[in-house]
């Protein structure tokens, strides 16, 4: 029962068994954060540095409560305030941490590709928390967790990842993810927001139609509209994209079926969910938060080993 | 493969250390049994069957522990965890922990360790079906001894099930 790989650099690479493996482990690590004692001692001889090239709230605080969760030693380096803004490399930078004796790597980095780089060049386990537009492995496997615990299971299950698909590694891992576990996957919104080829490539398919794709799916992903994104004109405004792709009240009430509703955080209410959307009982978003760590703890704990 | 103790022998153990437990709490009230993953759970198993009919009014609590986080030697291989189950309060509890093997006591170190971060229990007994008592490596003894077996220290003592669902266990080469 090993992973087949040292790093997590994304779903891609992982397989089937791999990723039954996380998700089963993590439900072993969700019992140990209901405890009194809320952490276990198993990587108390790792030091891990969550390395962030990238603004992030979540992934960092979830990574590093996992850390701690297990005992290990943390560091934190936040590329504002760090040598790496006097022009230090990314590679120089992680020898000279490596240096200091530290063993697994979380890292973040708006360059895709960057811990697939990294993981030529250095000893230490990677772990990939967001790489570009490519990948964000752990929100993919706390997703599928999520969806497994609240539907009880992946095969077969009809998921729809509804915004900007163009732009998501959260989309990207989603999808990897939940093909390899024998869900159906729908992409569903702006078609300048959904890559041309992309039902040819990763097999999913495509709709531009809201309403029927939550008539369709029984859990709908919804991803974060990119406020940074306004100038590049793929759509024309907020305004016009809430009203096309945004989730409401009524259009959940006017469906045939329950479905369940998703989220990465963090929410632009009122564009991408409604709040009596994100914040009814339909909505499993704050349970993706605290199956995170769970996940995490998962992820950390399995590439552990010193098998180099 | 050679039997070190056969189907009969061992539901002899079995009854001796359910009878054992029995004497010795006369109540089940505020007794917890803890089975360790994985083949402590299926001793543990047999144990609460025998008590369920022997003992009357309140039933023994039944949980299931496992120690995989806790082991000593994590880094030598990573495994992937059993299913921890402890659905119960065991603070001020009397909890007897099972399993099959006892060797070099470093199981029981890494149980007792994960158990203690489900509270404070008032006593912890130890329950196992075969004591290896010559190996071991911690200060740790059994209070309910199923039997004693003579191995060497390289020698792997299992529980296994036959394809018949019959126990017993087994001295495999090593």
């Amino acid at each position: 029962m090993q992973l087949s790989t040292r790093h997590l650099l994304g779903i891609k690479n992982l397989t089937r068994e791999d990723i039954s493996i996380i998700l089963s482990t993590a439900s072993q690590f969700k019992e140990v954060l209901q405890r009194p004692v809320k952490k276990v001692p198993s990587l108390r001889d790792v030091t891990i540095v969550n390395l962030f090239y990238e603004n992030s709230t979540r992934t960092r605080f979830s990574f590093e409560l996992a850390e701690k969760r297990l005992s290990a030693d943390t560091i934190n380096f936040a590329v504002s305030g760090s040598s790496a803004a006097k022009g230090e490399t990314l590679l120089d930078t992680v020898n000279n941490i490596l240096s200091m004796k530290v063993d697994m790597v979380v890292m973040r980095h708006s360059a895709s590709g960057a811990p697939h780089f990294l993981s030529q060049h250095i000893p230490a386990a990677i772990i990939n928390a967001g790489d570009g537009i490519n990948e964000h492995p752990t929100q993919g496997l706390l997703d599928a967790f999520s969806i497994q615990e609240k539907t009880g299971g992946l095969e077969g299950r009809k998921v729809a990842i509804i915004g900007d698909i163009m732009h998501s590694r959260v989309a990207q891992s989603n999808i990897y993810l939940l093909k390899k576990m024998g869900a159906e996957v729908t992409v569903c919104g702006p078609p300048t927001l959904i890559p041309k080829y992309i039902q040819q490539a990763l097999g999913v398919n495509v709709s531009y139609h809201l309403r029927e794709t939550l008539e369709w799916c029984d859990v709908a992903n919804v991803l974060r509209i990119q406020l940074e994104r306004q100038n590049q004109v793929l759509f024309s405004s907020l305004r016009e994209y809430s009203l096309a792709y945004g989730i409401n009240r009524k259009l959940l009430d006017s469906l045939h079926k329950e479905i369940v509703i998703m989220h990465p955080g963090p929410i632009n209410r009122g564009v991408e969910l409604d709040s009596d959307v994100a914040d009814s009982k339909q909505s499993i978003i704050l349970q993706q938060v605290e199956n995170g760590v769970a996940v995490r703890m998962a992820v950390l704990y399995l590439l552990s080993g010193r098998n180099n | 493969m050679k039997v070190l103790l056969t189907r009969e022998q061992l539901n002899n153990c079995i009854s001796r250390l359910a009878q054992d437990i029995k004497l010795h709490h006369a109540s089940a009230n505020d007794l917890l049994l803890i089975g360790i993953q994985q083949g402590g759970v299926v001793v543990a198993d047999r144990i609460m069957d025998q008590l369920k009919e022997e003992l009357t009014g309140k039933q023994p609590l039944y949980g299931q522990l496992d120690i995989t986080f806790y082991r000593d030697d994590i880094r030598k291989e990573i495994l992937a965890p059993d299913r921890m189950n402890i659905p119960f309060d065991i603070e001020n509890k009397t909890i007897i922990l099972i399993d099959d093997v006892l060797f070099t006591g470093r199981t029981i170190k890494a149980a007792l360790d994960a158990l203690l971060d489900y509270g404070r229990p008032a006593k912890v007994e130890l329950c196992v079906l075969v004591d290896r008592k010559e190996h071991r490596q911690f200060p740790i003894q059994a209070d309910y001894v199923g039997t004693t077996i003579q191995t060497e220290k390289t020698d792997k003592v299992k529980l296994r099930q036959t394809d018949t669902g019959d126990l017993e266990v087994v001295l495999l080469p090593s």
